[in-house]
């Protein structure tokens, strides 16, 4: 297996990838393996098998290590996330991101505020989940990863949140049917 | 010759094409474009551009001078030191908004800057209505004193009558 981490403009980085569908000896040397990597990557707390060129929907989350969690981030420690498939997406929320497949350039993306999500764990249980705040955007991010989607396909504008709303010319009542 | 990087400055009123004219020309005559700042302000449209030019800086200006003539924009250039992967990460957003006056940005500016603050980024836009205009601001920056030093900077200007909003940028890299 390579432990080089493939980077952008690397075309592998944008293949979807398979599912798992041996959960056997090799699947668990591969996360420990995995587990490692990401632990010794800048950041560390998250990372996508494709990252290292395996291309099966493994990702592994952790956002328990960090020094101080943003506020209202709560956590599942670390997940071994299998399979995953994201269910459910409520509110969304901009926040900044870095990938180590893309080394020197973060940016703005938004991502859903909350999601629940199921996935298999090594041993083949498959598992519900709840992740909101930081956690939530770390989940998302990886299963990009499996999807062949990178945060650069979902940066915003750094103006985005300066954008004013449309503003509407107010209608006279008298051009308003009579039903309103 | 080695290619050295220059910043090109270009501000004129806006019309569709200016991006494709100017970065076709650039590219014509030989540059190389690294990190750009395009954007409309007000009825202007400016461009500030890193390039990289094996040439020196008149031969730069020939480059984009016919160009920048029949678009009708201000061509300024200056050799720069350094160039690509100097990035340095926000770990503050500010956000400050409020009825529009003269005096919020230097005022909100400075305080920050005792308080620690190195803006990395700051884009504004006056909003609201001619009668009632409101001034919005985002900076990105380092709170290389700490944000609780910034925050009472912040608890100061708000006294000023603008709404204050400080937020920890915390990246996540994956």
């Amino acid at each position: 297996m390579s432990v080089e981490i493939i980077k952008y403009p690397d075309k592998r980085l944008k293949q979807v990838s398979a599912p798992v569908d041996a959960f056997d000896f090799k699947l668990q040397g591969f996360v420990t393996e995995l587990e490692k990597i990401m632990r010794a990557g800048p950041g560390g707390v998250g990372i996508a098998a494709p990252q290292v060129g395996c291309f099966q929907r493994i990702v592994i989350v952790d956002v328990s290590d960090m020094r101080k969690l943003p506020a209202r981030s709560s956590n599942n420690g670390c997940m071994v996330l299998i399979n995953p498939e994201i269910t459910e997406w409520e509110g969304m929320v901009m926040g900044r991101e870095g990938c180590m497949s893309v080394p020197d350039f973060t940016g703005n993306v938004i991502r859903a505020e909350k999601i629940a999500f199921t996935a298999f764990d090594v041993q083949g249980t498959q598992y519900k989940f709840n992740s909101e705040g930081y956690e939530a955007r770390a989940v998302q991010h990886e299963v990009d990863h499996l999807d062949g989607m990178l945060f650069l396909d979902r940066l915003v504008s750094r103006r985005a949140d300066l954008f004013k709303r449309k503003v509407y010319k107010q209608i006279k009542k008298s051009s308003l049917p009579n039903n309103v | 010759m080695n290619k050295r990087w220059y910043m090109i400055t270009l501000v004129g009123k806006d019309r569709p094409g200016i991006v494709a004219h100017v970065t076709h020309a650039l590219y014509e005559g030989g540059c190389h474009l690294g990190e750009t700042s395009m954007m409309r302000l007000g009825t202007s449209f400016t461009m500030m551009m890193m390039v990289q030019y094996a040439g020196t800086a008149n031969a730069l200006q020939k480059v984009l001078r016919g160009e920048a003539e029949s678009l009708g924009l201000h061509l300024h250039i200056d050799s720069i030191e350094g160039g690509l992967h100097h990035h340095h990460q926000p770990d503050v957003c500010i956000r400050i908004y409020g009825a529009d006056r003269p005096g919020i940005v230097a005022h909100a500016t400075a305080a920050l800057m005792e308080a620690g603050l190195d803006i990395l980024d700051l884009t504004s836009d006056v909003g609201g209505t001619e009668d009632a205009p409101i001034y919005i601001m985002r900076i990105e920056g380092r709170a290389n004193e700490g944000k609780i030093a910034l925050q009472s900077a912040l608890d100061i200007i708000k006294k000023e009558g603008v709404e204050t909003q400080l937020t920890p940028v915390d990246t996540l890299v994956g």
